[in-house]
């Protein structure tokens, strides 16, 4: 990044605003000292760089909602521990994730993964090989959550619609498919 | 003492011997588990949170009042399960705001979030409420095993809101294995995370998977027999991810993955196929034999 000449077209003011609805303000403390980066293990393995998302965050470039690399933090909070400035990273992150969904920037596994939670309740449901290994445990065939009570999955549903998660993640509705 | 059990996604539906050991070896140590009938998926920190907070939050506190209708506190036995209900429970206890907010939701569906309640994880549970010694006392088999002991990321951190403080060189889980005759190796990047949370397993499995690999490969070079976990998802990012990793990235590490309750299980004379050890992707029959089950 330090090689490249910003824009201001490349500045998204709104971006700042967003994090500061979600509570998340104090990242205008950050150094830049890169405790964050070095405690890293998906930093370790690949060029991302937690220092770095902050940093583009900061400067509202709307590029760090587009990366890839925003989704390669594993909220292992390891940097949030250790940051000398007691920055909440992690919060920061999945704040600019969220933005990042809202604005429609989501790939499509995670997409599945949303799916799944909406149509079933878990974001792992159950099958067949499973249901088989639970009977030969002697344990009930279907789990005693949501799994097993249609008026648990109906309440789950409504609370998908009522905070527009449907809408956020394209789900479409069973009556509604064409 | 009586805990409202969580049993959230990938236990009940991908390791279920997790559940029917849980269940099993619990209550032989005085505690009793009150199922939660009709909870969902907590939801997932890492993937869940990330797509929209306010889904996350309503979805826990939906969870939690089922908790506060049984009356009793919740026991979690997944480390993102803990982190999205204690969280989620910390936040709607102390922000008033956000409390009305989200209670205004689940008006819609005939609930309410009181903040009568408090979330728990097994280990924490096993560590503070039962105690080493009572775990002692229930050892009719010694595990004579050199353990990679794993805790993940969530169950320490943030520390602030967890009862340990300090995520930094944590010892109480090791006790605990070793409290069942195993011996707990030291190995390179013991609390660094195994590389499923966040939303990366699902979104980057390749980086997932590489960050697994660092992890199993410094327990190997400590001579480690297996790792021992409290967490459904590390458990599944070693299990199934070590013949992933095998697979596409030609690495075998013939580890067992073993979950605590499991172990705890045939330190107590259960057998290992009502513990369900052998319906691992892993190999745990090596371990199996050397327990003398």
């Amino acid at each position: 990044m330090s090689q490249e000449i910003i824009a201001l077209k490349d500045i998204n003011e709104k971006l700042l605003k967003e994090l500061n609805i979600a509570g998340v303000t104090n990242i205008v403390f950050c150094i830049q000292c890169g405790t964050c980066s070095a405690s890293c293990p998906s930093g370790r393995i690949t060029a991302f760089r937690t220092r770095q998302i902050l940093r583009k965050a900061l400067m509202g470039l709307s590029e760090v909602l587009k990366s890839d690399d925003l989704w390669l933090c594993t909220t292992c909070y390891t940097c949030l521990e250790r940051c000398p400035r007691k920055i909440e990273t992690v919060p920061a992150i999945v704040a600019l994730r969220n933005v990042a969904v809202e604005n429609g920037y989501i790939n499509q596994r995670h997409r599945e993964v949303a799916h799944m939670f909406i149509r079933y309740g878990h974001a792992v449901p159950i099958n067949s090989e499973n249901i088989k290994k639970r009977e030969s445990l002697g344990l009930p065939a279907v789990p005693p959550t949501v799994h097993s009570f249609k008026q648990a999955l109906e309440e789950l549903q409504t609370l998908v619609k009522k905070s527009e998660f449907d809408k956020k993640v394209n789900f479409v509705w069973e009556g509604d498919r064409k | 003492m009586k805990l409202a059990l969580y049993l959230g996604c990938i236990i009940p539906n991908r390791y279920p011997g997790i559940e029917a050991a849980t269940r099993k070896v619990l209550p032989k140590l005085g505690v009793e588990l009150i199922d939660m009938k009709g909870a969902s998926c907590c939801p997932a920190p890492g993937v869940i949170r990330s797509f929209g907070r306010k889904i996350w939050l309503v979805t826990a506190a939906r969870n939690l009042t089922i908790g506060e209708q049984i009356g009793l506190d919740i026991v979690t036995l997944c480390n993102g399960c803990y982190s999205s209900l204690k969280e989620a429970n910390h936040v709607l206890k102390i922000d008033n705001k956000e409390r009305e907010e989200i209670n205004a939701i689940l008006a819609e569906i005939d609930r309410n979030f009181k903040g009568s309640i408090e979330v728990k994880h097994l280990a924490e549970v096993l560590y503070f409420d039962v105690g080493i010694e009572a775990i002692k006392k229930v050892v009719k088999r010694q595990i004579p095993v050199r353990a990679a002991v794993f805790y993940g990321c969530h169950l320490l951190k943030p520390s602030e809101l967890r009862p340990w403080k300090s995520a930094e060189k944590p010892t109480f889980l090791d006790a605990m294995v070793e409290a069942l005759g195993a011996k707990s190796v030291t190995y390179r990047d013991k609390t660094m995370c195994c590389g499923a949370g966040g939303a990366l397993r699902s979104g980057f499995p390749e980086v997932s998977l590489a960050i697994a690999q660092e992890r199993l490969k410094a327990m190997k070079e400590a001579g480690a027999e297996c790792i021992v976990n409290v967490c459904p998802f590390c458990h599944l990012q070693f299990d199934l991810g070590q013949h992933q990793i095998t697979q596409k990235l030609g690495e075998n590490f013939n580890m067992p993955v073993i979950y605590y309750t499991q172990l705890l299980g045939l330190a107590m004379g259960f057998d290992p196929e009502e513990l369900g050890i052998y319906m691992n992707v892993t190999d745990c029959k090596k371990l199996t034999e050397k327990i003398g089950t």
